[in-house]
This record gives structure tokens, C-alpha cells and sequence, in this order.
């Protein structure tokens, strides 16, 4: 970690400082985890009187668990859908926004300001818009001949969280495609116009590659995204229904603990989830490491 | 633009309208259907255009609120998400700041450790431990309070983490002439960090009110007692009726509600906003 060649000294002073911040974090976030651990390692009985150390066995039947299995299929589905739909679109706006020469102030205020939107105000809107009795896409896809009715239709629930995830997450994909595209120097493109490469071969074979690192980035945030801030989408549109057809992992946590009551399992599937927290946490830190060196 | 293409400036512009467009559709969707009666809504093709329902509506829902559903006022909702947003956002600020400076300004033993215990809270999303956080926040006695619904969200290693890269790029040489003068850490801190470190404050304000604001799954845990719902969980309480049709026109005016006041902030603070994004993720 690099220092400061001036700094000052004192023991009790920097104890103070740090003491808010590491309080915070002991008693919510370290004291939480580690109870995390340490229930999904237990078994209690239906009602709660008795309670016995099972070991791993909370994990291992979580993995013969159907419904379980079945979630990690939705999370992925849900997660890969949302990261490429809402980052496609991104960089379409993106390299729209960064061509036009007129008006580029104003397209991007109208592009970014579904930041601010919470995603459950996201499912709530597109609830509406996909409601089968009198929202509008619904009304237009039966004009076309197609019957909508996520209620009943898993896909088409699917469907309607995936496109609520999006929209609010473009937002966020424009800003950081945006400032990739304004980052690379003008003379790279200048160089490959002049050698004779049209606007969309520039794209793919310079603009595209150069964007990679941001690429990457905004994959694994978009991830982090659809793993965790999306649970309010579901929790206020589907309730992870029809049946099982929506039921995002976080909101498997929820559901088991909350409703359910079945601590011993809702904690393992917590602990899983901070392992992936980690695992992506930790590729995020080697990547931008290696981006430093060139 | 590297060169004159017409029709590929004439797309560009489509593209780029047709995106607002499309990113702005729901909004006004919603917008139109809290201007109507609940009439408007029982068949057909909901309304498109805005009613004549406006100044009722929305008085309706801000003074009283949809009380067959149990949601108190949205008035009180919208008091108690800028009370959660603002207590999140000065508060990481606050605390980030502090740790920052110890982190980068002195010399102590288990610094090292000190920096990797606030680095895990990255790893440690609320999501993840939901059920142990929400005992530890009920056995401190906190349901239902504001020091519940803010203090557990409060620490950030992001923060911490940007104000180091900012204090790490203010030349020693004004600690040195701070400490020349007399002036003790404090002072410095005080005097020459926090007014170098304004606009960097300013931006990661605005970004920590929307996370502040937009909270969903910790106000749905911690608020027992509807006097503490947030405008943002509130709704869920108004959409989750069972057995009867939802209300649409005073859902819809709860929701532009709800999602006003981050908007008109990144709206206004538009710069700001990007450069506290931008600098978050590095």
C-alpha cells in the first residue's frame, strides 16, 4: 500500500478515527456473516425448541433440492438476459450519443436519469405497461395475436422482470460506455477512416476492442446488479410466480427465512451468495490490476 | 465525427430519440393513469393521455394515503425516505472521510488489518445476510426506528476507499507547510483536506441519496409499523392487495411520487452525478 512520505504520529488519534466506521462493520456486516456461517451449519426442528449441528448437510441438500436447482437456473437466465439486453442498448445510445455533435447535452439528460428510479418503481411501471387486461403492450401483442399473461405464464413473467431490470439499468451501462468512447483519442479512429475503414468496421475492429476493459467491468457490476438489487422487482411484480418460474436466489433467501422459517437452509443459501459476492469481488480487483500495468 | 456521412447523422439522431423515447414510455405511462379514476381502469385499453384527476390524486395520496391497504400518507413516506437517504448519505460520508485520513495519514500498527476489515464489507452485501442482520438490528432494539433503517447501511468501503485515492493525490507538500505553521491533524483535516476535497464530497453525495433512497429489502425488514414505511417499500404494500384489483391511478401517483425527488437530483446535478459515478467504480 503506498504511504504518505509526510504523516502524522499518534496511537489514540487514528484509533478514534477508524473506531465509527470498524464499529459498523463489526456489529452489521462481520458479526452478521459469521452467524451466517455458523446457522447454516445447524438444523432446527419445526418449532423451533431444539436445535442440532448437521455440518455440511444443509449444503449438501441444498444441492439435491429441485426447487434450489431450479433457482440457479432462473438467476442465471434472469441475470444473463438483463447484463446483454440493457448493455447492448447502452452501447447503442452510447455510440450514438458520442457521434452527434448537436444536442448531445440534452439526449444525454433524457438518457440518464432512470438511474435515479428504484427497481421495484421500475417492476411497478412495467407491471402496468404489461398488465393482460389493460396495459399497453399487452393490448399491441394482441393486436398481434399473441396472448399475455404473466400471471399465469412463467416465460412471460420472465420476460417482464428481465425488460423492468433492464430499462433502469441502461442508465447506468450509458454513462460508463459513454465515458470509454470519449476516451479513446480521436486519432486512433482518424488513422483507421483514413486507411479507409468505414464507420462500422472502425466500430468493430477498433472502437469495440478498446471498449473491452469497460466491457468487462460493466459485466460483472450488471451481474452483482441482477444477483442482488433486483429483488424488488420480484418481490412487488411476481413474488418469484408462477409457481417457481421468477424465483431469483436473493429472493429464495428471503422466502425461506422470512416466510418459511427454515433458518439452517436460508442461511446456507446465504453463505453461497457471499461466496460468489467474493469470487466476483476478487476477478474485479486482479483485472483492474492488470489494467494499471498498461 | 471523423467525416460528413448524412444519413448516418440522421440515424444517429433516430437512435438517440428513439432511446429517450423509449427509456422515457413507462414514466408517462404512469404519469397519464394517476390522472384518471379508478373507473378509467376496469376495461379495454388503459388511458394514454393524462385525465382530469391530477390535483385530486395526488392530494389524495400525499395527505391520506390508501388506507384499505393500510399504507399511511405518502407525505409521511416521502418525510421518512429523506430522513433514511440523508442519515445514509452524510453519514458514510462522515465516517469514510475519517478512516480515510487515519488510513492515509498516519503510521500505526494493524493499519494493514484495519484496511481489510473495511474492505470486506464490499464482499458483504445486505442481500446476503439478511436474516442474522435483521436479528442483530431487533436485538438492539431498532425495528422501527431511523437509527435502524440508516446505521446498518452506513458503512462503505467505497467511499472509504475513493477518499484515499483523493488524499493520496494532495501534494505533501501542504501537509508540511500545515505542520510548519502549527497546525496539529485535526486542524490539517479540518482546514486543508475537507475544503480540497469539496467537489468529491458534493458527488458522492448525490450518488449516496439515490442508494439511500432507493432502499427496498432493509426498510421492508426493519418497518413493522407502517409510521416508518418508506416511499419506496410503501408501494409494495399498495401493489401486494389481495383479491381485489389494484388501484392503479393512486399506485401510479404514488410511484411518480416516489421516484421525484432522486430524479430531480440527477437532473439538477447532472455533472456531479457523473463524475461520482465514475469515480466510485475506480
Amino acid at each position: 500500500m503506498t504511504d504518505k512520505r509526510v504523516s502524522f504520529s499518534g496511537l489514540l488519534l487514528p484509533a478514534a478515527l477508524l473506531a465509527p466506521q470498524l464499529a459498523v462493520t463489526a456489529v452489521f456486516f462481520l458479526w452478521p456473516a459469521s452467524q451466517a456461517v455458523y446457522q447454516s451449519l445447524l438444523r432446527q426442528d419445526a418449532f423451533g425448541l431444539s436445535v442440532t449441528f448437521v455440518g455440511l448437510d444443509n449444503f449438501v441438500r441444498l444441492f439435491e433440492d429441485s426447487s434450489y436447482l431450479s433457482s440457479v437456473q432462473v438467476t442465471i437466465v434472469f441475470s444473463a438476459a438483463t447484463a446483454i439486453l440493457s448493455m447492448s442498448a447502452a452501447l447503442l445510445f452510447a455510440v450514438a450519443a458520442d457521434r452527434v455533435l448537436r444536442g448531445s447535452t440534452a439526449y444525454k439528460t433524457l438518457l440518464i436519469w432512470p438511474y435515479a428510479v428504484a427497481p421495484v418503481l421500475a417492476g411497478v411501471l412495467w407491471w402496468l405497461m404489461f398488465n393482460p387486461s389493460i396495459g399497453i403492450i399487452a393490448y399491441i401483442l394482441r393486436g398481434l395475436g399473441i396472448s399475455w399473461n404473466h400471471v399465469l405464464d412463467g416465460d412471460q413473467a420472465m420476460i417482464l422482470i428481465i425488460v423492468a431490470a433492464s430499462w433502469k439499468q441502461v442508465s447506468y451501462n450509458f454513462v460508463f460506455f459513454l465515458a470509454g468512447l470519449q476516451s479513446i483519442p480521436r486519432s486512433l479512429i482518424e488513422a483507421a477512416a483514413i486507411d479507409g475503414a468505414g464507420p462500422v468496421k472502425r466500430f468493430f475492429t477498433v472502437t469495440l476492442p478498446l471498449l473491452s476493459p469497460t466491457s468487462f467491468f460493466l459485466a460483472v457490476v450488471n451481474l452483482v446488479y441482477a444477483f442482488f438489487d433486483t429483488f424488488g422487482i420480484v418481490h412487488a411484480t411476481t413474488n418469484g410466480g408462477p409457481g417457481t418460474a421468477t424465483t431469483i436466489l436473493v429472493y429464495k433467501v428471503f422466502k425461506d427465512g422470512f416466510i418459511g422459517l427454515n433458518l439452517g437452509s436460508s442461511a446456507a443459501q446465504s453463505v453461497i451468495l457471499m461466496l460468489f459476492v467474493i469470487a466476483l469481488t476478487i476477478i474485479q480487483f486482479r483485472f483492474i490490476e492488470r489494467r494499471v500495468h498498461y | 465525427m471523423v467525416e460528413r456521412r448524412p444519413y448516418l447523422t440522421v440515424l444517429t439522431h433516430l437512435t438517440l430519440i428513439l432511446g429517450a423515447g423509449l427509456i422515457a414510455l413507462p414514466v408517462w405511462i404512469a404519469f397519464a393513469a394517476s390522472t384518471h379514476e379508478a373507473s378509467d381502469f376496469l376495461s379495454g385499453l388503459m388511458p394514454l393521455l393524462p385525465g382530469d384527476k391530477l390535483v385530486e390524486n395526488y392530494w389524495k395520496v400525499l395527505a391520506h394515503g390508501e388506507s384499505s391497504a393500510g399504507a399511511p400518507p405518502i407525505g409521511l413516506m416521502l418525510f421518512n425516505s429523506t430522513v433514511m437517504a440523508l442519515s445514509i448519505a452524510v453519514g458514510k460520508i462522515a465516517i469514510s472521510l475519517l478512516s480515510a485520513f487515519a488510513i492515509v495519514y498516519f503510521r500505526f500498527p494493524l493499519k494493514m488489518a484495519a484496511f481489510w476489515i473495511i474492505f470486506l464489507t464490499l464482499m458483504l452485501p445486505v442481500e446476503v445476510r439478511i436474516l442474522p442482520t435483521y436479528e442483530v438490528v431487533a436485538g438492539l432494539g431498532l425495528l422501527n426506528t431511523y437509527a435502524g433503517l440508516s446505521i446498518p447501511l452506513i458503512a462503505s468501503a467505497t467511499a472509504t476507499f475513493l477518499f484515499r485515492q483523493v488524499f493520496l493525490t494532495i501534494p505533501d507538500e501542504l501537509t508540511e507547510a500545515a505542520r510548519i505553521d502549527g497546525a496539529g491533524p485535526m486542524k490539517f483535516f479540518r482546514d486543508i483536506l475537507i475544503p480540497l476535497s469539496r467537489t468529491n464530497i458534493a458527488a458522492l453525495f448525490v450518488i449516496l441519496f439515490i442508494y439511500g433512497w432507493n432502499q427496498y429489502l432493509w426498510p421492508l425488514l426493519v418497518t413493522t409499523d407502517a409510521s416508518h414505511y418508506t416511499a419506496v417499500m410503501g408501494i409494495q404494500r399498495m401493489v401486494a392487495v389481495p383479491d381485489s384489483e389494484p388501484l392503479w391511478h393512486l399506485i401510479m401517483a404514488t410511484a411518480i411520487l416516489a421516484m421525484l425527488p432522486p430524479v430531480v437530483v440527477i437532473l439538477l446535478m447532472q455533472r456531479l452525478f457523473v463524475q461520482g459515478l465514475i469515480e466510485q467504480e475506480k
